[in-house]
């Protein structure tokens, strides 16, 4: 048994920590809250580490690692609130790889690997209509309807489209009848946008279908690694105020109630890091626990984060509950990775009708 | 126990109807402020403040005022303004103020026509309220007042405030507080705006600079504040505590749960959805009957115990029950500003629960943190000791 990170693993994270705190720190990204302004600087800086051909294999300009890799990259960008287009973007790159032909692989996938061309998803309809068995946009011929929540919209050359029958077809940039709509989302690190399509051109990856519910079940993982990694910066915030603030003549920290409500919120966060690691590990590993184990971590950690984040305002106080205090940005965070590809209850309930124990 | 509507009830009842059907809607300027006026005057509005102060003084009954709450919501006419100035500083200054301030605070207070603040909290002192350092010293005639308050909510709209100032520096801490009322319309006022987490600026910090306001415009005696203010947050607590705003919260999620589906059919559907919202039923209703038993002692003028200090904590609780269950309604909406409008569910509907997902905090901390109300229970409630520290830093 040797359940834990590799020594690379923790260098990748150390990595990308340490260029998320220098290049985007926490008062960069309240100074560039408003800005509807893609951070290029911060991305070419990510890409210059290899973060976005992580998982690309390397005949196609990646590192050909796994996801595994990609969701301890995942916990330090959700620590650090880094804003981008990274969780989009390699959701995308892996629907290609898993999904496409080789030709498509090669046009599409060496400049994913390099960061130079961004792509994303777009997954939802309305309705919250997030999963493949859901989606009725029909990829028969070119793309007439709508598509919700597509992070990153504005900026991708590349937007894979989850079509009816679970297909995936690939839409680019500039493509006839594509419309992008800004969405007036809570998350202002990984704004959202609503996609139109009238008549537009799409390719097919040949795979797709077999595929889709796979490129969710890595999305589940991710959201769940970014869920983890925004609990543990909103515990380190609290624990941090906690020994800074006083009242009654004495740090607030020193309140047994307060005291047992960040060690409650510690219970809710490091235990679920493995939970993270075998989700994300499964991928690649075991895959017939992977749709199941990720279903439940995502529903199980994004929840939890949420309930941090209510329990992190509480725990400031009055500033806690102002947009200056920096806990709100993790909470909105947490509203995004709970919401994104669909709702803990809706994981719920396919993990429960997976469950051997519920058969 | 007699919770039967009687047949004079009912006829009470039909009363109120036939005045809100004559009454309103209504049209024209000051259309609110002019139904509020004939409803006062009809005896339905403010029934516990004397005429004299505006109030129609009315032999309290809980019953007749749960009609008249349920009829005034049924119409939606406007009843006692929500303001923190009809809800808090009306009865302190009823309970406590001299005549000439009833005389001339009240009335226009509880129409609505006088806005005021809050001025408790400052940036040092929050939870240990008492630990206050803004100061005032007479001047002749006058109070001079420096300092700063902060999380003033709605000070940028206030035409008065009304404040804790530090008067008797050599007292001990809680004894050295005074009451006084403050024109927030003067030189050295200085309101900026604190945006929330909502996106909105509803609260403020306000700088204190040399303020004046008269010696008299104190309520209480020098050096009293503390305990005036003490009448002013259970005013506060009664008022937020409201049985009928959480009553009016989970009849708007069960509106939601259908509108919203789950597992392709409406949510109200779903078990687990029924269930939530019959758990959440559980504490209104115990919520909604405290209510009646708080009524009916504050009728006879006697103390309900230890639930008086439970409300709070117990309103805020189901508040965050609500929220929660909004949230897994909404579903991908919950990922919207909350000041967003999007397609969906409702627009609005979406935007209002994560604006109300969010304020379920700000309710949670206004008034006195969980903990410390938590802290109220323990001790007063359940006669547990005082916190050490709270103890020494009182001396
Ligand atoms: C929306 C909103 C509106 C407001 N409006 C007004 C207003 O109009 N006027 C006004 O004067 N104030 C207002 N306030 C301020 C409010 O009263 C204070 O925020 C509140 O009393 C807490 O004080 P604080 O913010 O300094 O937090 P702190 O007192 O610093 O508390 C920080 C944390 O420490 C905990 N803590 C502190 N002491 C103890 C203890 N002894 N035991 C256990 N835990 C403890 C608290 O529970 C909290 O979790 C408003 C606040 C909000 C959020």
């Amino acid at each position: 048994m040797n359940f834990d990170l590799t020594d690379e693993q923790r260098m990748l994270q150390e990595t990308v920590g340490q260029l998320a705190e220098k290049q985007c720190p926490v008062t960069e990204i309240q100074k560039r809250l408003e800005s509807e302004e893609h951070n290029a600087a911060l991305w070419k800086a990510l890409s210059d580490l290899g973060v976005p051909g992580l998982a690309i294999p390397v005949e196609h300009g990646g590192a050909g690692l796994e996801v595994l890799d990609l969701a301890v990259v995942a916990e330090t960008l959700g620590y650090h609130a880094t804003p981008g287009p990274y969780l989009g973007h390699v959701l995308a790159a892996h629907a290609i790889s898993l999904g496409g032909n080789e030709e498509q692989k090669k046009r599409w996938l060496p400049g994913l690997a390099t960061g130079e061309r961004i792509g994303t998803i777009a997954f939802a309809e309305t309705g919250s209509a997030w999963d493949p068995e859901q989606w009725v946009l029909s990829g028969e011929g070119p793309l007439t309807g709508t598509k919700e929540f597509v992070p990153s919209a504005d900026i991708a050359d590349l937007i894979v489209v989850g079509l009816r029958g679970g297909q995936l077809g690939v839409v680019e940039k500039g493509a006839a009848g594509l419309a992008v709509d800004a969405v007036d989302c809570a998350d202002l690190t990984r704004r959202v946008h609503h996609v139109q399509f009238e008549d537009t051109a799409r390719e097919i990856l040949p795979l797709g279908a077999a595929t889709s519910t796979a490129v969710r079940d890595v999305g589940l993982s991710l959201l769940a690694a970014d869920a983890l990694g925004g609990s543990q910066r909103l515990l380190d915030m609290c624990v941090e105020y906690a020994k800074t603030r006083e009242q009654f003549g004495v740090t607030i920290g020193s309140f047994q109630g307060l005291k047992h409500q960040l060690a409650n919120m510690a219970v809710d966060v490091e235990p679920n890091r493995g939970l993270y690691w075998f989700a994300a590990y499964a991928q690649d590993h075991v895959p017939h626990e992977a749709e199941r184990i990720s279903a439940i971590a995502k529903a199980h950690i994004t929840d939890r984060y949420m309930q941090i984040g209510r329990d992190s305002v509480e725990a400031h106080g009055g500033i806690g509950f102002t947009w200056e205090c920096d806990v709100q940005i993790w909470f909105k965070r947490a509203m995004f990775d709970r919401a994104f590809l669909g709702s803990p209850s809706e994981h719920r309930e396919r993990a429960v009708q997976l469950a051997p124990w519920a058969s | 126990m007699d919770l039967t509507y009687d047949s004079e009830l009912e006829s009470f009842r039909e009363q109120v109807r036939a005045f809100i059907a004559e009454n309103w809607p209504r049209e024209g300027d000051g259309a609110v402020q002019k139904f509020r006026q004939l409803a006062i005057d009809s005896g339905y509005l403010y029934r516990h403040f004397p005429k004299q102060y505006g109030g129609s003084e009315q032999d309290a009954h809980p019953l007749k005022a749960q009609i008249i709450r349920e009829e005034f919501g049924r119409a939606r006419a406007p009843g006692e303004p929500l303001g923190i100035g009809p809800s808090m500083l009306a009865p302190t200054l009823l309970e406590r103020g001299t005549e000439w301030q009833k005389e001339k605070f009240i009335p226009r207070t509880l129409t609505g026509e006088l806005i005021w603040c809050q001025g408790y909290s400052e940036p040092g002192s929050g939870s240990d309220l008492a630990s206050l350092r803004t100061k005032g010293d007479l001047d002749g005639d006058e109070w001079v007042i420096n300092g700063q308050k902060v999380w003033t909510s709605g000070a940028h709209l206030a035409d008065y405030m009304f404040c804790l100032v530090r008067t008797e520096p050599d007292a001990p801490k809680h004894k050295g507080i005074s009451y006084l009322l403050i024109d927030m319309k003067q030189p050295g006022v200085e309101v900026r705006p604190l945006r929330t987490m909502t996106g909105t600026a509803d609260f403020n910090e306000v700088f204190l600079t040399d303020v004046r306001t008269p010696r008299d415009w104190i309520v209480g005696d020098r050096g009293e504040g503390w305990l005036v203010s003490r009448t002013t947050l259970k005013h506060e607590r009664n008022s937020i505590g409201g049985a009928r705003r959480t009553e009016e919260s989970l009849n708007a999620l069960a509106r939601l749960a259908k509108k919203t589906t789950r597992n392709g059919r409406p949510a109200i559907e779903d078990p687990a959805v029924r269930q939530r919202l019959a758990q959440i039923e559980g504490y209104v209703q115990a919520h909604k009957y405290s209510g009646f038993r708080q009524l009916t002692k504050d009728a006879k003028g006697e103390s309900v115990g230890s639930l008086q200090l439970m409300m709070k904590l117990f309103s805020t609780n189901i508040q965050h029950d609500v929220s929660r269950l909004s949230m897994d309604l909404i579903g991908a909406d919950g990922m919207l500003s909350a000041g967003s409008a999007h397609l969906g569910t409702p627009a609005r509907d979406s935007q209002s629960w994560i604006g109300a997902y969010m304020y379920s905090l700000g309710i949670a901390v206004a008034g006195g943190t969980a903990n410390i109300q938590r802290n109220v229970i323990a001790e007063r409630g359940l006669g547990l000791p005082r916190d050490a520290a709270a103890t020494r830093s009182s001396k």
